[in-house]
């Protein structure tokens, strides 16, 4: 087996966790099962695999009504039925109605792939479970015409998943699991940098503690996220507000928190705060 | 090779599978560590926890099998277990001797109580039992178990006197999931009509439609015409919360019952289950054994959760006032709740659009039971029903029907 190490990719940076992980999956040839809140990362890295590895990709995007047998196969027989009816094509090769879906399509190739099953939990719930004896064995029957599709190389599978529901346990315990962090202060504060150069830099710090302080809040139904504190950086910067007050007062905090009931939550959180302070101050 | 991982590391509660930790052992022939133990730390991590919320565990588990490092321990120790757990004895008290104590039983309030405790885990040295003043077994002090004082702090073994207000620690409650043949049929057909069927109004047509198709086909003179529906699914979700432990002993059967009804009936368009000990507070569990690292913000449940599910709560609704109505009542020793729980049942229920309580009691009970103040209570936020084929019946009526 070809020891060709993940190590990132120029335009992707991959933390020692991430890379690790990756390796084992591919070495093992277990599906690797990447989950984190969205935006960061987690459909990128699958296309960074595939670039740093130099295998070619294949994309199979779970939606809400994805079936596990989509991703095999499908049998077109409504095309059949028609051909047969105005004597088009050769209805009596049941072959030539069997398109192999993304899995099929990734086990068949003669190369070995990276096949990215993005937004697993989107499907229902039983789909996870419909593709066990599939991805354990890397091959499958169409009954239709008797013949089994087997990978011939066993493609390095890449599960994402935004923990909208629970995975079931058999499906985990088959997987090598990796959770992308959100990024931590340093690394945050350097994408900030990135996008507003030659900020001042108490506004750049003070920013960062109120955006972590909103972040933390207990109940948010949408945690901001990356996008969001480089809009606010850039409206606090473009209102000129006092660094020394956007921690007290979060100021344009609907640039930050999108939804109606999470401003609620923040403002009763920030009430609870102003309220702990006071009492604070009276005993001191 | 590492077995004592293996151990350290269900015994922090995080599930490890024996073919997770045959893959690992696969992993570490191919050298896929590189042999380092960081690299042991980042393989072993990846295989063997498959949920964010178990990297502590496996963290703690991995420091101490390799470093002999003891994480921080909280308020009550194996110092404090050691004491309680070794030699435990019962208390024998005659009559006369009850009476005389619940005489003199003290008014301290909550918080005293609490000082009290922490005061005594700071100062006490060795085990004690039999005695009123230490916490230890088999006494009349307010710490320990086994022992009698209205009003105490019941620290591990198990209630006897149904009358510590709080107990810490160290709960093993054996999953609900068991399929007890007897009622849960019954069980299963009530909850049959929880349910409510889509209106064919959205998602894609994927039903093969033969009627349609038959008509369409010979409308067209044989020309083949296929007709597809938009298959037709329930959409209720459920959200099920159930009070487990202590009060709730008693109901284990009738608990075993409905639980696996619920799992059994299936047809949901989703189901949650969260665990909750006497009364909801900022946090519920995940699993039946009550451990924190499994557990959520009830606050972030809300926020996931769409008001449209069906909350059924399950409990007895029975416990201290306190428990219901004191800021840092919660059952649990060292968590401090900032708002009292009938605020927070009052937040959860008002959260849904279709909230019911099943109570284990039969209802004939409700007015004179061992707690029926709190029930009350609860009854006045939670439209409550009992847990019978019958008030199940009636509970899921409730639900389909308000608006």
């Amino acid at each position: 087996m070809a020891e060709a190490r993940f190590k990132g990719t120029d335009d992707y940076i991959a933390s020692p966790d991430l890379q690790a992980a990756v390796n084992v999956a591919v070495a093992l040839e277990r599906p690797l099962l990447v989950r984190g809140e969205p935006g960061t990362g987690k459909t990128l890295l699958a296309e960074a695999v595939a670039e740093a590895l130099g295998m070619p990709l294949i994309t199979w995007p779970v939606k809400s009504t994805t079936r596990a047998q989509d991703g095999l196969y499908v049998y077109d027989t409504v095309q059949r039925l028609y051909d047969s009816q105005f004597g088009e094509g050769d209805p009596a090769d049941v072959a030539k109605y069997i398109r192999l879906g993304q899995l099929g399509e990734s086990f068949a190739a003669p190369e070995r792939v990276v096949l990215v099953i993005d937004e697993v939990d989107k499907a229902d719930l039983e789909f996870p479970n419909d593709l066990l004896w599939e991805l354990d064995r890397m091959s499958f029957q169409i009954p239709e015409t008797g013949a089994t599709v087997s990978a011939v190389q066993r493609p390095v599978v890449i599960i994402t998943s935004n923990a909208e529901k629970e995975l079931p346990d058999a499906f985990l315990r088959r997987c090598v699991f990796h959770y992308i962090a959100f990024p931590d202060h340093a690394q945050m504060e350097r994408i900030v940098r990135v996008h507003h150069p030659g900020l001042d830099e108490r506004l750049i710090q003070a920013a960062m503690e109120g955006f972590y302080l909103l972040r933390e809040m207990d109940g948010l139904q949408k945690r901001p996220s990356t996008s969001e504190l480089v809009d606010w950086v850039q409206a606090l910067a473009v209102a000129g507000v006092d660094p020394a007050k956007i921690v007290d007062e979060l100021p344009f905090m609907g640039v930050v928190l999108k939804k109606q009931a999470d401003l609620d939550i923040a403002r009763r959180h920030m009430s609870i705060r102003a309220r702990r302070a006071a009492m604070q101050e009276g005993r001191g | 090779m590492f077995e004592g991982l293996f151990t350290a590391l269900r015994d922090e509660g995080v599930p490890v599978a024996l073919d997770e930790w045959l893959m690992l052992h696969d992993a570490l022939d191919r050298d896929l560590h590189q042999s380092t133990l960081s690299g042991f730390y980042l393989t072993a991590r990846s295989l063997l926890v498959k949920d964010e919320s178990n990297y502590d565990g496996f963290d703690i588990a991995f420091a101490r099998y390799f470093g002999g490092i003891e994480p921080a321990t909280d308020a009550v120790d194996d110092r404090v277990w050691k004491w309680l757990h070794e030699n435990p004895k019962m208390l024998q008290l005659t009559d006369e001797q009850r009476a005389r104590l619940d005489e003199m039983r003290n008014d301290m309030d909550l918080s005293e109580l609490l000082e009290k405790l922490q005061e005594k885990l700071d100062k006490q040295q060795e085990e004690h039992h039999g005695g009123s003043e230490h916490i230890g077994t088999g006494g009349t002090s307010a710490f320990g178990h086994s022992g009698y004082h209205p009003g105490g702090i019941r620290i591990g073994g198990e209630g006897r006197w149904k009358s510590a207000i709080q107990t810490a620690g160290d709960r093993q409650w054996r999953d609900l999931r068991t399929d007890t043949e007897i009622g849960v049929r019954d069980f299963g057909v009530a909850l049959r009509r929880l349910r409510h069927l889509s209106t064919r109004l959205d998602g894609p047509a994927t039903e093969f439609d033969i009627d349609d198709t038959i008509k369409q086909t010979a409308a067209h003179a044989g020309q083949l015409r296929l007709s597809f529906r938009r298959p037709r699914r329930n959409t209720v979700r459920v959200l099920l919360m159930l009070d487990i432990g202590g009060s709730m002993d008693d109901h284990i059967l009738l608990l075993d019952r409905l639980f696996t009804a619920v799992h059994q009936a299936g047809h949901f368009r989703d189901l949650k289950v969260r665990f909750f000990h006497n009364c909801v507070y900022d946090r519920v569990y995940l699993t039946p054994d009550m451990q924190p690292s499994r557990s959520e913000s009830t606050l972030h449940l809300l926020a996931q959760t769409d008001p449209d599910y069906k909350l059924v709560m399950v409990g007895d609704a029975c416990m201290a006032p306190t428990e219901l109505l004191a800021p840092g009542g919660a059952i649990d020793y060292q968590y401090m709740n900032e708002e009292p729980g009938a605020e927070w049942l009052q937040r959860v229920e008002e959260h849904f659009s279709h909230a019911t309580w099943l109570n284990p009691h039969p209802k004939k009970w409700w007015e004179s039971i061992h707690g029926a103040y709190t029930l009350s209570i609860v009854r006045r936020i939670f439209p409550m029903f009992e847990l019978s084929v019958n008030g199940l019946d009636q509970a899921v009526q409730y639900l389909m029907v308000r608006r």
